[in-house]
């Protein structure tokens, strides 16, 4: 992932999902096709647990899980995930292939184990042996931002020790078609931010991050905030000034007792939908002015929608690590309307405190603070 | 272990139209008499909103306004978790049949009416609250896995929550696969101190292991216990009796969420 925006390589293609009559861009994980989840978890297996799994086994995260649950037993470890869709491509198909007289669905269609959202905390919690509380949660394109804010809670009010947090998204025809129907979807690569901006690259991921007591784990990150937030104005626009956006975010300053000018670097939500860009840098404007630089990893990634927190949040945590401030890839001519200091290039620079923002339908915000462990 | 206080019911089902109604047949007062309810109106929704809102979404806000008019609190002041099992089946059902359609042409109002957080959207709106929400799921183990989200707020925020959960029966041909035959929707507003009206105070704990939950009402006639929602009403059936026993909810493989009404007064 560092090497990709450090060399600036998008994962973005023309689509090519299923069968591809949209005129999009896609962020596509290579070769879920022919990886089913087997053993004694096969009943789950459908693309979106196929992506977990993939993503469970990357960067010695199993690892670390089985080394927490050494440490802390594995009822003392929830599992908190996000999702929008959760499998919901295995009923799309199912739908297909109905009984032409009566109606009824194919008899291999597996709901609770592939399209209902707890499915995949169900699949997460099994596959790491780990017997805490779980759940997922589901807030749209918030919601594996969200899981931070609720894992921490589960442990402040002592329910668990440690938590498996993620999110895991991945493409499906209700998500293509439905920013289809709402004239979101870009023709072209996502360009966050840019003046000739037209809409999402729907990208899938999987993304997980072991959140420990500062005094027990032995990560060099750490969560130092979070806010949430309801626009409590539209299901499907953002606030236009981004009144919500703006709660999230100030409340994630205040939970990390943090000024404004201590942050480093804002990855911005950044979806390249008009509306998003212009009410996300309203608000933010409001709060920094344009001294901090903030930019959007979409363009790499597309958007990952239930995947995006910790998409982002662990790309956060990345430039934290290594000193670096993510550029918009894309993006050519930034939209002269927007005000706050949004970088196109990435650049060496060091950093001590990130923001991370992710909205959703519902006007459902959620902001993160991460920062170099003290 | 964490306390939480009950500052305030609604629930609508069959044959409980209110809390009520619910609380005399949960003390054996009054006989269940399960009936055809109609759709709830949703009045709290701007027009807009009203005529969008799938029936799930009403079915939650029924609930969701039951609960915050009895308690000490307004609409715009509590933050709010929203469990479902199943989300909206209609909303899903007709998102399948247009994608298996050669057009494949999605309704954009059906489009956002399918995210799992599609009730707490019309509840911000028709509230108009900038509190946080949380939805979530948690298949049979919803009502639990609602509760420990919100109880873990409520303790470490301080905070004033609404929790609502909600399922209503599949339209075929997805019934076949998720059978939950009776609607209902539940909602508890649950705070960190004890308020005038206060109905309970209860201990939540998290335990390992994996033995029995509790056993569903038997005042509740027809199939309720289908629906994960009603899975409320074990704890609902200790508080309306003013009972201290503890209970135990259907929650996952290896841990328990144990319920217990404590003495607070």
């Amino acid at each position: 992932m560092f090497a990709a925006l450090r060399e600036s390589r998008s994962g973005l293609r023309p689509n090519d999902f299923e069968t591809p009559a949209l005129e999009t861009w896609i962020g596509r994980v290579d070769g879920l096709e022919h990886e089913p989840v087997t053993g004694g978890l096969d009943e789950f297996d459908c693309r979106n647990n196929r992506l977990a799994r993939l993503g469970l086994r990357q960067d010695g995260f199993e690892d670390a899980v089985a080394q927490a649950r050494e440490r802390y037993g594995a009822h003392r470890i929830a599992v908190l995930i996000g999702t929008s869709t959760s499998g919901v491509h295995e009923t799309e198909l199912a739908y297909r292939r109905r009984d032409r007289s009566t109606g009824a669905l194919p008899p291999d269609l597996r709901y609770r184990y592939s399209q209902n959202i707890f499915s995949v905390a169900d699949f997460v919690r099994r596959y790491l042996e780990l017997k805490g509380p779980a759940a997922t949660i589901s807030t749209a394109c918030s919601s594996s931002a969200k899981v931070f804010a609720s894992a921490y809670r589960l442990i402040e009010a002592g329910f668990a020790d440690a938590a498996v947090v993620g999110g895991v998204d991945s493409l499906c025809l209700t998500t293509l078609y439905g920013f289809g129907s709402l004239e979101l979807l870009s023709r072209a690569p996502c360009r966050p931010c840019d003046v000739e901006r037209d809409g999402i690259s729907i990208g899938e991921a999987a993304g997980f991050v072991l959140l420990e007591r500062a005094d027990s784990g032995a990560g060099k990150i750490a969560l130092l905030g979070y806010g949430e937030s309801s626009d409590g104005y539209h299901m499907s626009a953002p606030h236009p000034e981004g009144a919500g956006v703006h709660l999230a975010v100030m409340q994630a300053l205040f939970r990390a007792g943090l000024a404004p000018d201590a942050i480093d670097y804002i990855n911005l939500h950044g979806t390249a939908t008009p509306a998003n860009d212009r009410a996300e840098d309203a608000a933010l404007h409001r709060v920094f002015g344009n001294t901090i630089p903030c930019s959007s990893t979409k363009g790499w990634t597309g958007h990952t929608l239930g995947a995006a927190g910790v998409t982002e949040a662990i790309i956060s945590a990345l430039c934290l690590e290594r000193s670096w401030v993510p550029g918009t890839l894309n993006t050519r001519a930034l939209d002269p309307s927007l005000r706050s200091r949004i970088v196109l290039t990435g650049e060496q620079h060091p950093l001590r405190h990130v923001l991370s923002n992710s909205f959703g339908f519902g006007g459902n915000n959620c902001s993160l603070v991460l920062g170099m462990r003290a | 272990m964490t306390e939480v206080y009950v500052d305030g019911v609604g629930l609508i089902g069959p044959g409980l139209p209110d809390w009520g109604t619910a609380r005399e047949v949960l003390r054996g007062e009054r006989e269940h008499e399960p009936a055809h309810l109609p759709r709830p109106d949703a009045g709290m929704l701007p027009a807009n909103e009203r005529r969008r809102a799938a029936n799930s979404v009403r079915w939650a806000l029924a609930a969701a306004q039951e609960a915050v008019g009895a308690s000490s609190y307004r609409a715009d002041e509590v933050a709010t978790v929203f469990a479902t099992s199943d989300g909206d089946g209609e909303t899903l059902h007709h998102l399948c049949e247009a994608l298996a359609s050669p057009q494949r042409e999605v309704s954009p109002t059906r489009f956002h009416n399918s995210v799992h957080n599609a009730a707490a959207g019309y509840w911000s709106i028709a509230a108009g609250s900038q509190h946080p929400s949380t939805s979530l799921c948690g298949y049979d183990a919803t009502f639990a896995a609602g509760l420990i989200e919100a109880a873990s707020q409520v303790w470490s925020e301080r905070a004033a929550m609404l929790l609502v959960a909600y399922d209503l029966p599949f339209p075929p041909p997805l019934f076949a696969v998720r059978p939950i035959a009776e609607p209902f929707a539940v909602a508890l507003v649950l705070v960190p101190e004890p308020r005038p009206g206060t109905l309970a105070c209860c201990r939540i704990t998290a335990r390992r292991g994996s033995s029995a939950c509790a056993p569903f009402p038997a005042a509740l006639r027809g199939e309720l216990a289908s629906n994960p929602a009603a899975w409320s009403l074990p704890l609902l059936a200790l508080i309306a009796r003013e009972r201290r026993d503890a209970v135990r909810l259907p929650y996952l493989d290896g841990c328990q969420l144990i319920v217990e009404p404590v003495a607070w007064r």
